[in-house]
């Protein structure tokens, strides 16, 4: 029987979801809650055919795929694809190099250079996001000169060093929602609308799931958004803009709880299928 | 289901069947969030759930 073991902290809905759709297979869970392990290569004893990372600290979730990694486990999502997808300015780098299309972005450290950026974009308004982090948590939309100082001033005096790293995204008018596609294996199995009257449109913001037919344009973008990134179970979220589809983010331990009954698709069956698959071709 | 009480206001708390250690869950009467830390024997053991931290997400 295929033994896959779910690294993980705090056990949410969608945890619980992939634990019930590994019993109605008849696949063995192993539940690893990363806070309470010892990892020493020396002592460390593991019996898993592949591990699924599901942390909800990424830091602590890195930690343990590359540990796992490194004593020959298996782990999906893979630490270089959570590297890229853990970093908001890594993953547009990936997206604009393999020619996806992304909203415009540029990384800086200090006011000045902000500025000159923003004037490089097309001016204001500009979304200023933590590159680590998520839930649409300290995102701010700048709107003129005196906001991009304001915000600034209090990240350099108030922040931790992660948050004086100034990741600038372009700011892109939606209509009143953005799509949420989950993607397993390069191919997209359902997608959400996330209608908020809000310009953060995260469910955990408020934003409401409901079913987005997955046409072939989503589709597409979707493929070559993982593949951008290496693959694995991804979710991405996507802007409908007049120019097209965009890639906002891509997110490497997709929360999907909320949106299985709208799209009436067991994305937990497909995750567990997934590593089940990946699993029997080691 | 397990019942227990809640940490801070002491209200009854039912756990469904299907819970798990390291399950955040919520106090009904005074909304704090719970974390299931241990079940044995039928018995579950709660702490107050971690705050939100900075790296936490998807």
């Amino acid at each position: 029987m295929t033994t896959i073991g779910i690294l993980h902290t705090t056990i949410r809905g969608d945890e619980k979801l992939i634990i019930e759709a590994a019993k109605k297979r008849n696949i063995q869970i192993k539940l690893i809650d990363v806070r309470e392990e010892i990892f020493n290569r020396k002592t460390y004893k593991c019996d898993l055919d592949v591990a699924l990372e599901r942390c909800v600290s990424t830091v602590k979730g890195t930690h343990a795929t590359r540990f796992f990694e490194s004593i020959g486990i298996i782990v999906i999502n893979n630490s270089s694809v959570a590297s890229i997808c853990e970093d908001k300015f890594v993953t547009s780098c990936f997206l604009q190099k393999a020619k996806v299309p992304t909203p415009d972005f540029a990384m800086v450290f200090n006011t000045e250079q902000a500025a000159k950026a923003i004037d490089e974009m097309g001016g204001f308004p500009v979304v200023i996001k933590p590159p680590l982090g998520s839930w649409g948590r300290l995102l701010a939309k700048i709107n003129d000169i005196d906001a991009l100082e304001a915000v600034l001033e209090h990240k350099e005096v108030l922040g931790s060093p992660q948050q004086k790293s100034f990741y600038i995204q372009q700011y892109v008018k939606k209509p009143g929602r953005d799509i949420r596609a989950f993607v397993i294996d390069g191919k997209t199995i359902c997608a959400i609308y996330r209608d908020s009257p809000h310009w953060i449109t995260n469910t955990a913001r408020g934003g409401v799931a409901k079913n987005c037919p997955v046409s072939k344009e989503i589709a597409d973008i979707s493929r070559r958004a993982s593949d951008a990134v290496g693959g694995g179970i991804l979710s991405m979220d996507i802007f409908e803009t007049d120019e097209g589809l965009q890639i906002n983010e891509i997110n490497h331990t997709t929360e999907f709880k909320n949106s299985e009954k709208p799209t009436n698709t067991s994305i937990s069956g497909a995750i567990v299928d997934y590593c089940v698959k990946v699993a029997k071709n080691l | 289901m397990i019942k227990t009480n809640c940490l801070i206001c002491d209200a009854q708390v039912t756990l469904p069947e299907k819970t798990e250690e390291s399950e955040i869950i919520s106090c009904a009467e005074c909304h704090t969030k719970l974390v299931v830390a241990k079940i044995e024997n039928k018995v579950a053991t709660l702490q107050e759930a971690p705050k939100v931290e900075e790296d936490w997400g998807e």
